[in-house]
């Protein structure tokens, strides 16, 4: 691997060095989740035209951690009737499969905790332990509405990881790799060598492009899907379902949910940059290009990602169930597959 | 798409176990302390029963031992939405027993009340159904411009929600300087507004999605069950006792009732229902520049002001448009103070009476929209 570790180069012991880049994700996560939330109640409020939170801090900006902290100090509430031990476990899986895809993110061209040559496909693998977190914590509460709501979540991520992973497919076939700094590193100078514009390539590559862009737009609708916002948050489905899976769940415990929400809003955000957006890249050739700057890029991409989402979800109503698995599988994965095809050709040809 | 019936064909060649949920009285979505028990089959509502009875509040009983200026307020409880609205046809009734002819400037601020008072209640009613579909947005814009109509309402009266404004024979006090003008500044607000959501949500696709061909009331089966107001519109009858029955002064405006037409699906489904209530406000806003412009700036509101309400024997049904639908009251007067007996037609407990019949063999998050749709008070349904 050409692209080396920084952290390697900076500690010489091995064991302290992994142990270090095991936590820079989580100390990263911790940070951007505070964010997320700030960003969720302050773009919420504007889109209202409300303020939002203004009492705590500067502009309210340490709302976050005020509630961060209400949420710590909430009792913890297990209903009698729960299976205590799935019940307790279930949100620190659900946060475990968030967690690991950290693993694979390329944040910089000096840094990411694990190169491993299958790195989309691991996201997609480990991506699926939520769905038995959401079952367990479904089941284990012991309470309809949770049943209701795991039901739901697992039908709709099965549904939704199809089309998504045939968008990754794709665009693996292109890039000829599932490794994704290779990938970053591919749709390198402008940014019309991005895998949204058709990748790296000369003008012949112009008829795949509707195409790349129509895979872009897959993916963004299965990921939020998969990560549960509207307009797909069938398994919380507030107005019917209270709270869907996490009903009964109160304080760290929920707080983990939560979290878990967050963390994987970020993920499929930084995987939809890293394949589409060129990932640390700066879109303007060498202009401020280079390992710091390359994480700058790729955290700014990622957060608008992530915007767009919050976008979406103040904006949007809710879909029901049956008309989500229509556009899942009679929408979404025939044009996906039509996408795949028409790459593999231009893939054959080139 | 969203043809219900062919799922439930489908559904139904599967054994499988069906669950009861009890949807309420602690639940968001039920607009109250109402509770459903539902029972689903997968996600197939196969049967809704609906249990009331825990915001009963024994309105009819404690009127017997009130005075009747003192059953005002209680009548502003009962659908707490559209308080106004509801202090109409008792004041009217009592009006017409004891004989009181009131005078222009009094009726003209009754209906300009009124009616911003109905915007308020389907601007609440929109909101409401647009947040149970998850589109949460609509709602704050709705209940920013209701701001605006409550705080006219509060300069003229004192109260946001419950006003004790109208009373037998004039109103509690006149309305401020300046009042003309910022109705009329509202009823622009209220305009922009519904042209917002209108594209924001009533014309989404997700939002035509889910509330097109969900919840269809027939016409026969919306008249069998006496539904009145948007819901009764909503299925393509053309009644309002505005027009119907004519009373108070709206026989000197100028104003149409929208009836549902099916645009986005059949006629009487939940886009339909709502429709109406979105293209209701803008009658209502017309109605209201038309009185602005038609209102005297002379008279004064307590002329006619009786010492003592006290209506001769006898008894009167009256019953007005409120925003929900036909409200009526039954007065039996024993030529005391107090009244004899009051039994009160609430429109949401008649309009909620079809919920059993319309939402079996659709799915549960439809459940919801139907509820929503048919726009119900829980203070009017217990009473």
């Amino acid at each position: 691997m050409e692209t080396t570790n920084f952290i390697y180069n900076l500690i010489n012991n091995d064991i302290v060095a992994m142990v270090i880049i095991g936590a820079m994700p989580l100390v990263f996560l911790l940070g951007y989740a505070l964010l997320a939330i700030l960003g969720e109640l302050k773009i919420s409020a504007w889109i209202q035209e409300r303020l939002g939170p203004m009492r705590t801090g500067p502009w309210g900006i340490l709302q976050p951690i005020a509630e961060v902290v209400k949420l710590l100090q909430k009792e913890d509430i297990t209903p009698d009737s729960a299976n205590k031990p799935l019940y307790n476990l279930a949100p620190f899986i659900i946060f475990t499969g968030a967690y690991a895809s950290y693993a694979v993110i390329p944040f910089s061209s000096h840094f990411v905790p694990a190169g491993i040559n299958l790195g989309l496909f691991f996201i997609f693998a480990v991506g699926s332990i939520a769905t038995i977190g959401i079952v367990m914590g479904g089941w284990a509460s012991s309470n309809k509405y949770s049943l209701i709501g795991a039901m739901r979540s697992v039908s709709q991520i099965v549904s939704y990881e199809i089309p998504g992973a045939m968008v990754i497919l794709s665009i693996a076939v292109m890039a000829s790799s599932l490794n994704m700094q290779t990938i970053n590193h591919q749709q390198g100078g402008w940014f019309w060598n991005w895998y949204l514009f058709g990748g790296p390539g000369t003008l012949s590559k112009l008829w795949v492009i509707p195409f790349t862009l129509g895979l872009c737009l897959i993916y963004m609708i299965a990921s939020l899907a998969e990560t549960n916002r509207i307009p797909f948050d069938i398994p919380e489905g507030e107005s019917e379902l209270v709270a869907g899976y996490h009903t009964e769940y109160s304080g760290m415990k929920f707080a983990m949910f939560f979290f878990a929400e967050y963390a994987n809003m970020f993920v499929v955000a930084a995987v939809m940059t890293t394949v589409f957006l060129g990932g640390w890249n700066s879109p303007f050739g060498s202009f401020l290009n280079g390992p710091f700057w390359g994480a700058f890029w790729f955290i700014g991409k990622a957060f608008f990602i992530v915007y767009l989402q919050i976008w979406l979800r103040w904006t949007l109503p809710r879909l029901r169930v049956d008309q989500l698995m229509f556009v899942g599988w009679k929408v979404l994965l025939p044009f996906s597959l039509i996408c795949f095809l028409a790459i593999s050709f231009f893939r054959m040809l080139n | 798409m969203s043809v219900p019936k062919k799922i439930e064909l489908a559904y139904s060649q599967i054994n499988s176990d069906r669950m009861r949920v009890n949807v309420g009285p602690q639940h968001p979505s039920t607009h109250g302390v109402l509770r459903l028990e539902v029972e689903i089959d997968g996600e197939i509502v196969t049967e809704v029963i609906p249990h009331l009875g825990y915001l009963h509040r024994c309105f009819e009983k404690h009127c017997e031992k009130m005075t009747y200026p003192q059953v005002i307020p209680y009548i502003d409880r009962i659908d707490y939405i559209a308080s106004m609205n509801n202090e109409l046809p008792f004041v009217i009734g009592m009006e017409k027993m004891m004989g009181i002819k009131v005078n222009d400037r009094v009726e003209y601020i009754r209906v300009i009340m009124s009616e911003l008072n109905r915007i308020a209640n389907h601007q609440i009613a929109v909101a409401t159904f647009g947040l149970d579909a998850g589109a949460f947005t609509p709602f704050l814009y709705f209940f920013r411009d209701r701001e605006y109509i409550l705080a006219i309402l509060e300069k003229a009266s004192g109260g946001r929600l419950l006003y004790n404004y109208f009373w037998v024979g004039g109103l509690a006090a006149d309305v401020h300087p300046g009042f003309k003008q910022e109705v009329l500044d509202i009823v622009k607000q209220v305009r922009k507004t519904n042209k917002e959501i209108l594209d924001l949500l009533i014309y989404n696709k997700i939002f035509i999605d889910r509330t097109a061909n969900v919840g269809i009331l027939p016409t026969d089966v919306a008249i069998s069950y006496a539904c009145s107001g948007p819901v009764l519109r909503g299925s393509g009858v053309k009644w309002d006792l505005r027009k119907n029955e004519t009373y108070s002064i709206y026989d000197r405006f100028d104003f149409d009732i929208p009836v549902g037409v099916g645009e986005a699906g059949t006629v009487g489904d939940c886009w339909d229902r709502n429709m109406v209530r979105m293209l209701e406000m803008e009658q209502s806003c017309r109605i209201i520049e038309q009185a602005i412009a038609q209102m005297p700036d002379e008279g004064n509101v307590q002329e006619t002001l009786p010492k003592k309400v006290r209506p001769p024997k006898g008894e009167i049904y009256v019953r007005a448009e409120n925003p929900k639908g036909d409200l009526g009251f039954y007065i039996v007067s024993n030529g005391t103070d107090k009244p004899d007996r009051i039994k009160c037609r609430g429109t949401s407990f008649v309009n909620l009476s079809i919920i059993p019949e319309i939402s079996k063999g659709y799915m549960f998050a439809d459940l919801i929209l139907i509820l929503g749709s048919i726009d119900i008070v829980l203070g009017e349904v217990d009473r």
